[in-house]
């Protein structure tokens, strides 16, 4: 078994990461103009607008969550956005669920 | 693309019932089967779904799909007969399709790569990728990169308050020297940032699948999930804490000693609480910027009556307090 002695750091994606266009689109091996098309739906949004555009790392998730929707399930962009935000309403209620009850998980 | 099934003959294999699998009949028509799968695949979808084995049952379903949704790939499998059951050892008969030619059309999407021994067995390893191939979003490139990988790493909420060093176990399938699969286990010791929370993906640069050619190795994302706690409950970087109290100490107002994850502390209960009062201790939650807030949720506990000393105070209290708790209800 490879056991490595040393120690891993990485960065919390939603947090420390900042990503270029360009970066976004290797990291979500989509093509850059296909992720324009994403930022003119609403599903992704730069974090600020400009030449240079940066996108928080939250969007790489959202890029391969909807892509996944896309592919496997036939939906459309816009059907795509909207199973994407309920999705992530749900995950915001059951995590105040299990905060606010005891025992739950 | 004419298919061999020879050149895996004497592995053993688990039949593989894809009717049942998209639990409709051998009857079903090319309409009954898209119906099905369309309404398996959202209820397993990983994305959507919670049900626990929702991956496997996605992955399967997209082989089933892929087999059944084409008129020749399904022609070319009932033509194995239905003396076959579900699990059963299965040797593909080395002339099972000759002559049978396929066009390749899938259009699920579903990874193909994933599909089972078995379907390659009938189909081909050829056929592998080429759904990804067909993606207008996916590039394609000289010395592909890597594939990502994903897996789920269990620290402790004290860990987010701290940081912290974890080893974690990874698996991963390979194909070995003789083109033959093998699963390789490795350790991974990774640094826990302070702040991280529930959800949250650490991002380890390369550690992922190994590039093709040129390609770099991919990158593994881990999902941060906290153990559950004896105590606390946590949601995103607030932390809620359940604090028993006495009545007296409620009604009078006191000082006690409350745990938090980053030590304890001395709470000040104002008089007059009641029981579900939340009380917020600003940025003793999950550090981070902003900082997660620590609620105390206090729970009135009454003491036992459970000794003559005891009820005769419950009595006292009855007799002189003259209190009646349901006045709004309009009853006493």
């Amino acid at each position: 078994m490879a056991v490595t002695s040393y120690v891993i750091s990485g960065h919390v994606v939603e947090e420390d990461l900042e990503l270029s266009l360009t970066e976004l689109s290797q990291t979500c091996c989509v093509d850059a103009e296909w992720l324009l098309v994403l930022v003119e739906e609403g599903i992704i949004e730069p974090l600020e607008t400009g030449n240079q555009p940066r996108f928080s790392g939250l969007c790489i998730q959202r890029v391969r969550t909807v892509q996944r929707l896309q592919q496997d399930l036939g939906v459309n962009l816009s059907g795509a956005a909207l199973t994407l935000s309920l999705l992530e309403e749900i995950n915001a209620l059951r995590a105040r669920l299990a905060a606010l009850e005891p025992g739950s998980d | 693309m004419p298919i061999r099934a020879s050149t895996i003959q004497g592995i053993s294999l688990e039949f593989k019932d894809y009717y049942q699998l998209m639990g409709i009949e051998r009857s079903a028509s090319q309409d009954e089967i898209k119906r099905a799968y369309r309404k398996l695949a959202r209820k397993f979808h990983p994305d959507v779904s919670k049900e626990p084995n929702a991956e496997a049952r996605f992955k399967e379903l997209g082989e089933a799909y892929e087999v059944l949704k084409d008129v020749e790939k399904r022609a070319a499998y009932d033509q194995l007969g239905k003396n076959w059951k579900s699990g059963q050892d299965f040797h593909p008969p080395p002339d099972w399709n000759q002559g049978t030619e396929f066009h390749g059309g899938g259009s699920t999407g579903a990874d193909s790569a994933q599909f089972s021994d078995f379907f390659e067995s009938l189909f081909g390893g050829d056929y592998a990728g080429h759904s990804q191939s067909r993606n207008p979003q996916f590039r394609q490139r000289r010395g592909q990169r890597g594939e990502d990988t994903h897996a789920k790493v269990l620290i402790d909420l004290e860990d987010a308050y701290h940081g912290a060093t974890r080893t974690i176990s990874l698996h991963h399938t390979e194909l070995g020297p003789d083109g033959r699969p093998k699963v390789i286990d490795r350790k991974l010791n990774v640094k826990i940032p302070k702040g991280v929370h529930q959800g949250q993906h650490i991002r380890l640069p390369g550690q992922g699948g190994a590039g093709v050619g040129q390609g770099k190795a991919g990158d593994l994302y881990l999902e941060v999930e906290f153990r559950p706690h004896t105590f606390y409950r946590v949601e995103r970087r607030d932390v809620y804490l359940d604090l028993p109290v006495t009545p007296w100490e409620a009604a009078l107002g006191a000082s006690v000693s409350v745990p938090t994850p980053s030590g304890r502390i001395e709470l000040k209960i104002p008089p007059g609480s009641v029981s579900g009062r939340k009380m917020r201790l600003k940025a003793r939650g999950i550090p981070g910027s902003p900082p997660g807030d620590l609620y105390t949720v206090l729970q009135m506990v009454l003491p036992p009556a459970n000794t003559d000393e005891a009820k005769a105070l419950y009595r006292e209290m009855e007799q002189k307090l003259a209190f009646n708790p349901r006045a709004a209800l309009g009853v006493s």
